[in-house]
């Protein structure tokens, strides 16, 4: 026959105006958020993704103390045969890695002949290279897509600075770790776009010119980068990894290795955070918003019917009864808010989609944006909408529910 | 046994600093299936008695029990209960619940107050609809009828959980005689019929002669029959 819902909704049409109108506002709310959020997300995505895969890779693994000091590129906090086939046989035990790059980094002069300049270089096995960040030669912008022995890869300002250009013949000279000078002859082999973040401007040849420059008899990796095959599953691999990696201990007890997550590594993380953040407000806003135009609808609903609650009070209606009366009146503003925002939101982001937005993110130039919404932050946002509905019906159902009959039915 | 018995019965409302004694120690008592008005000017008592019978306030002094309980011992949800459970009300105002149709007003008591399975429901809620003559209207809504067409859907709604009591405060001050009649004489039928005992009250001496039994108030005593 009829229930509770049915009353609620037929409340809500005999003021269909007021109603439409609270239910546009949490509409426009719920749409605002869900563009906001998928934005801004795939914003943080495309970010995140660029620095990743263009240089820096998801994870990284060091010496325990190199990153600390990474600006000096130490040589002396090299990891050595040993320690290198501990950390690759963690590796090669943890799931979910899709490929990881050995890479000696270090610091050294580059010469033209006519002049000098600091430059740090990166010796990579370019395969590896490739599978880890595999953004990284799609930043070569003259010359070939490579990396070869007796070739460089010589970021684009520091070409500029010293006028080369591909297949011009530089020099680079290093001291190794015991303080000796030795230098190299290379060709250049390509023309390095910057990345955005330290690292960016880092040059690179193959690892085993670097180990001849720096004189290394076995090599001697800096850095070990990883890339996921599941980005989402960050966390979780970096804490089997760590977990790992930390039974390993140095002389002093302390663990040997150190692991990170790019977030560590970046500063664009604190960006990523921000973004976050203003989300988080967005959402309070909307929290806000719906709370408002929710409370003020039911207190005027209450208000309007006091003679309808003294008479349902007085033929014996409980007060629980009259409570849930009002909280699923506002649930069902709340619900029916949520369901049409929802389908006016996603109805936004795909017209985005189509639509192409671009945009530029440092030196990278025509970004595609592709804002994308997962359910879960529907039902998140959807849910959240419900339950504040419902929260701020509760004051004025229990006012009503506590009404004294004589007095509500005198009430004109 | 007396479905209601009054002893020295009386309320005093405190109004800042006036006490108004809206009933003086009053003693009656009101046997099952009994036709019975209260008559009285205005500010005589009625409403004041009515509300106290239908435990939805308190006797200041006094005893009153409503089918062997002693109303003055119910909490507020204890006395929603108990009024849900025994006692339908009929108002001067009508009171039909606006986004509800006649035949879902009648149900209403059954379905929020009692919990009737559904099966049962219909049946009764047909058989009061068409005792009381409105069945042809069931699903027109209260602002689609005549107020003699509401009161009479009202009577219905306060007998459908089948109460020992029917309270009606002046149930007809908004409507002209013939109409008046004519409810006071469905509420007639309806009590020979389910032997359900009525109680209202009114000013309009025509009416009172409908009554079976007659208790006049003046000024908050209550002047034999
Ligand atoms: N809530 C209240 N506070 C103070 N005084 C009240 C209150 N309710 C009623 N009274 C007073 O109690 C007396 C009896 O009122 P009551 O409403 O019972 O009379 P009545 O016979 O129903 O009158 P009417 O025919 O006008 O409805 C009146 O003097 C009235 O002013
Ligand atoms: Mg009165």
């Amino acid at each position: 026959m009829f229930d509770l819902f049915k009353i609620a909704v037929r409340n809500l049409m005999r003021y269909k105006r007021r109603t439409l109108l609270t239910v546009s506002l949490v509409t426009v709310g719920v749409v605002s958020v869900l563009v906001f959020i998928s934005v801004s997300g795939s914003f943080k995505n495309m970010m995140i993704g660029q620095i990743t895969d263009s240089f820096l890779g998801h994870i990284q693994i060091h010496k325990k103390g190199y990153v600390a000091s990474i600006d000096s590129l130490p040589l002396t906090l090299n990891l050595g045969p040993n320690a290198l086939q501990k950390i690759e046989k963690a590796i090669k035990q943890t799931p979910d890695i899709e490929a990881y790059a050995k890479r000696i980094k270090f610091g050294g002069m580059f010469s033209n002949f006519v002049e000098t300049t600091n430059v740090r270089l990166n010796g990579v096995y370019p395969e590896d290279e490739a599978g880890t960040v595999p953004l990284l030669l799609s930043r070569v912008r003259e010359g070939e897509r490579t990396i070869r022995t007796g070739e460089i890869l010589v970021p684009e300002l520091l070409a500029k600075g010293m006028k080369v250009k591909v297949g011009d013949t530089v020099v680079v000279i290093a001291t190794n770790r015991d303080g000796s000078v030795n230098g190299k002859q290379f060709r250049v082999g390509g023309i390095l776009e910057s990345a955005t973040g330290p690292g960016g401007r880092d040059g690179y040849i193959h690892i085993d010119d670097a180990a001849e420059i720096l004189r290394m008899d076995t090599i001697q990796i800096s850095e070990i980068a990883i890339r996921l095959k599941n980005f989402d599953k960050l966390q979780e691999v970096f804490d089997r990894l760590k977990g790992e990696l930390s039974k390993e201990l140095n002389k002093q007890g302390k663990p040997a290795f150190e692991v990170h997550t790019w977030e560590k590594l970046s500063p664009f993380y604190n960006i990523a955070r921000m973004i976050d953040v203003m989300t988080f407000f967005v959402k309070l806003m909307l929290i806000a918003i719906v709370l408002i135009s929710i409370m003020n609808v039911m207190v005027m609903a209450v208000y309007e019917r006091v003679r309808e609650i003294g008479t349902i009070a007085a033929i014996g209606t409980l007060p629980g009864k009259i409570v849930a009366m009002f909280l699923i009146e506002g649930f069902s503003l709340g619900l029916f808010g949520a369901v049409v925002g929802d389908i006016l939101g996603i109805a936004v982001i795909s017209v985005l989609n189509v639509a192409k937005v671009s945009f530029n993110f440092g030196r990278q130039k025509g970004l595609l944006l592709s804002p994308g919404i997962n359910p879960q932050d529907i039902l998140l946002i959807s849910i959240i909408v419900i339950t504040i509905s419902v929260l701020a019906s509760l004051q004025p159902a229990y006012k009503a529910s506590r009404m004294n009959p004589i007095d509500a039915l005198r009430h004109v | 046994m007396s479905l209601i018995a009054a002893h020295d019965l009386s309320k005093t409302y405190l109004k800042g600093e006036t006490r108004v004694e809206a009933l003086k120690g009053l003693n009656f008592g009101v046997e099952p299936a009994s036709f019975v008005s209260f008559v009285g000017p205005s500010g005589s008592g009625k409403t004041t008695l009515l509300n106290l019978i239908g435990c939805l306030d308190k006797p200041t002094s006094g005893i009153l029990r409503v089918d062997d309980t002693d109303v003055s011992t119910l909490n507020t949800r204890m006395a929603a209960a108990f009024r849900g459970r025994k006692i339908g009300f009929i108002f001067q105002d009508f009171n039909l619940i606006p986004v509800l149709t006649v035949y879902e007003n009648v149900g209403y008591p059954l379905v929020l107050v009692q919990n009737t399975p559904s099966s049962e429901r219909k049946q009764r809620i047909l058989a009061l609809l068409d005792a009381v003559g409105m069945a042809e209207l069931r699903d027109k809504y209260p602002d689609q009828i005549s107020g003699g067409q509401k009161q009479r859907v009202a009577v219905a709604r306060a007998l459908v959980t089948k109460p020992k009591l029917v309270l009606a405060d002046e149930p007809t001050a908004n409507l002209d005689h013939k109409t008046a009649y004519m409810v006071i004489n469905i509420m007639k039928k309806m009590k020979n019929e389910l032997g359900t005992t009525f109680i209202f009250s009114t000013h309009d001496q025509k009416i009172v002669g409908e009554a079976e039994i007659v208790y006049t108030l003046e000024d908050g005593e209550l002047d034999g029959r």
